[in-house]
């Protein structure tokens, strides 16, 4: 594996134009078309973004999980475990290959929404936790046993023991959902990808499973990767935050500023479409008008400028936009937006 | 809004788990998917009704589609000419005449549209079964439809899947229209809708609603949807109603310690209040509606239960302005969503 020095060591994993395309009889769908951010160590990094928007195409990209008739077909993703500063482009290996087999699972950890289809249903929970352990610990099948049942016991499923020989589907969903966590634990990845795995779950497990994360990641700081619709669950738990329209990142902030003060017109529009709990009832929601547009059908210019507020005939639709520095950790893909002087600088 | 439209009284939907069979003796476990719930709805109100999955919202409102008749109780509803006539003793011609005026919205646009049927068959259906309108007046009467829910006309020839999912909603929706309907059941119906879809589709059906004097029973999940579209909410638990209260109040001044947890799960899209939030964690896990436990379901989890708890099952009764099933509403201090928002100033 060839090694690539990092510009910042601080970074654990640096996406940059990463694109994904679906060559399919119709034509070939741009899902991902140039997606950059990087997640520094330890923290957590919030992907949001409407149905379309390729966030979970983008998220097994960097797995090396793209599926036919999909394809990476650009851009880089810089793996930097340690903190040498020496990082490997997962983009340029094969998704099947020793290299990237080293990486996922053991070094990269993964959930998923369903965790019914991703857990076998004809393995126990045990049998799938002890190939979990075994990717990072050569130990005996006995330690393999009390590891397992110890990583059940972190993710606070009860009784354990009698848990490792059961099957997935003997669980409720949210013991399900833990369970699946546990097995992506039980490497001690140093990256844990969650693409939506609250999303299936009812308010008070997913509530449960949000805490449960956040321990974790106090615990052993480990880098998370989440990708969700729901702005509310960014809130809870994201320390920065990317928005995707149509297989692009279109924002990126800290969850403060995200929220409080957005720079590109599809984040501030989509936090006023959001119903509050805490408002009156009888308002009308201020929504966006239109709909996601069909990825063969891509507007020119800015991608949302159909839909969007702050629309400027003969700009938006002339020219695509660049990604502008707002301010020092936040950028955004807007023609109306001018640098920050020093932040350009940079 | 002073007429009733339909009373529910101690409505029970049970589904035995298998038949008795010929040498099986023994009693055969129930399912109380509903169990003994009662409600009103009046004349052009929005009654919501939550609660977490296998809660029994969906049956309730199945129950009173008729999807499958009811185990016991009573579902009296006022027809358009004033006759009060019970749901789950109607058949025939009486049944098909009363939900002419009970209309469902589904909760996923995919799998409530027939994909070989245009929009023009799936929306005039209902209106060619009852040999209201054929041919040139359908076409037109559908045309109308599609215009209310903010699709063009010119789409009357197409298939679903040429539609997204909001369109495919729009278009579940100018079916449940077709009829000029006076109640609408709504399952769930923005859920599986993006964030600013779903924008849309709650604007749409609040016009909706304004322009026909539309009274709707909404079935969902999600509060922040629940507070903007209801005038009062009903919070479901294992089959059973344990709150029922005027929106603003329940939100503000919940009774049930299970309301209060549902409102401190919600997450909030304001990354301030996470720092200030106290946040109720449940133990364990929803009850079965097969072995439910004693006394109050909710106990095992409930961090204010106590002996009478266990012991016996709490009435729905009034408490402070609304109706709740716990054995000390009247005692609990609980805390609603605007004190969450305090909190963080």
């Amino acid at each position: 594996m060839r090694q690539i020095p990092m510009r910042e060591p601080d970074t654990l994993l640096e996406v940059r134009d990463l694109a994904t395309h679906f060559f399919t009889d119709e034509g070939v769908v741009r899902a991902v078309d140039g997606a950059s951010f990087d997640i520094p160590r330890g923290k957590t990094l919030c992907i949001v973004g409407e149905s379309g928007s390729g966030k979970s195409v983008m998220a097994r990209a960097v797995m090396g999980l793209t599926r036919a008739p999909g394809r990476v077909v650009g851009g880089s993703v810089l793996w930097c475990p340690d903190q040498d500063g020496q990082a490997t482009d997962l983009a340029t290996l094969h998704g099947n290959s020793r290299a990237y087999r080293a990486i996922r699972g053991p070094e990269i950890g993964m959930i998923f929404q369903e965790p019914m289809a991703a857990l076998s249903p004809v393995h126990t929970i045990g049998t799938q936790l002890a190939e979990s352990v075994r990717s990072r610990h050569a130990v005996s099948k006995r330690e393999t046993r009390e590891r397992g049942i110890e990583a059940l016991a972190r993710v606070g499923i009860p009784e354990p023991a009698a848990r490792y020989d059961q099957y997935g589907f003997e669980l409720s969903g949210g013991m399900r959902q833990r369970a699946m966590i546990a097995m992506a634990l039980a490497a001690e990845p140093k990256l844990l990808i969650a693409d939506e795995p609250t999303t299936a779950l009812d308010v008070t497990t997913q509530a449960g499973i949000l805490d449960l994360i956040l321990d974790l990641q106090s615990e052993t700081g480990m880098t998370v990767m989440f990708i969700t619709h729901d702005l509310g669950v960014v809130a809870e738990i994201a320390d920065s935050v990317a928005v995707m329209y149509l297989g692009r990142v279109v924002e990126h902030a800290d969850v403060d500023t995200a929220f409080h003060a957005p720079a590109h017109p599809y984040t501030e529009a989509l936090l006023r479409a959001l119903p509050s709990i805490h408002a009156k009832t009888g308002e009308r929601l201020a929504a966006i008008p239109g709909m996601v547009p069909h990825p063969f059908a891509r507007p020119a210019g800015c991608a949302f400028h159909p839909r969007c507020h702050r629309f400027r005939p003969g700009l938006c639709e002339t020219r695509e936009p660049e990604n502008v520095p707002v301010a020092p950790g936040h950028g955004a893909r807007c023609l109306l937006l001018k640098p920050a002087r020093k932040a350009a600088a940079e | 809004m002073t007429e009733m439209l339909l009373e529910i009284r101690d409505l029970c939907k049970h589904y035995p788990l298998g038949g008795p069979g010929l040498l099986r003796r023994r009693a055969v476990p129930v399912v109380r998917a509903v169990d003994r719930v009662s409600f009103d709805i009046a004349e052009g109100e929005t009654l919501s009704l939550v609660g977490e999955s296998g809660c029994g919202k969906t049956t309730l409102g199945k129950t009173i589609m008729r999807a499958h008749p009811a185990t016991s109780g009573e579902m009296r509803y006022r027809r358009a000419d004033g006759s009060i006539v019970d749901l789950g003793r109607l058949d025939g011609a009486a049944l098909k005449a009363a939900h002419r005026e009970i209309r469902m919205i589904f909760q996923d646009p995919n799998g409530s549209l027939n994909p070989r049927l245009s929009v023009r068959d799936i929306v005039g259906e209902p209106l060619r079964v009852r040999r209201i309108a054929q041919g040139a007046a359908l076409e037109k009467r559908v045309a109308e439809l599609l215009e209310k829910v903010g699709l063009r006309p010119e789409y009357l020839h197409r298939y679903p899947h040429a539609f997204s999912g909001g369109e495919r909603q729009r278009i579940g929706i100018a079916r449940a229209l077709a009829l000029d309907p006076r109640l609408v059941v709504a399952d769930e119906a923005v859920s599986a809708l993006d964030v600013s879809i779903q924008a849309q589709t709650l604007n749409l059906l609040s016009d909706l609603k304004s322009e026909f004097g539309l009274t709707f029973l909404f079935i969902a999940h999600d509060l922040s949807v629940v507070r903007h579209i209801s005038d009062r909410v009903a919070v479901m638990y294992v089959g059973r109603m344990v709150e029922l209260a005027k929106t603003e109040a329940l939100f503000t001044r919940p009774r049930h310690p299970y309301t209060e947890a549902l409102m401190s799960s919600v997450p909030i899209p304001d990354p301030r209040l996470r720092r200030a939030r106290k946040r109720i964690r449940l133990a364990g896990e929803v009850a079965s509606p097969i072995n439910s436990p004693s006394g109050c379901a909710f106990h095992p989890r409930c961090p204010y239960a106590t002996e009478i708890c266990v012991r016996d099952v709490p009435q729905l009764r009034p408490t402070g302005g609304g109706l709740a099933a716990c054995h000390h509403a009247e005692t609990l201090e609980l805390a609603g969503v605007s004190h969450i928002a305090e909190g963080a100033e």
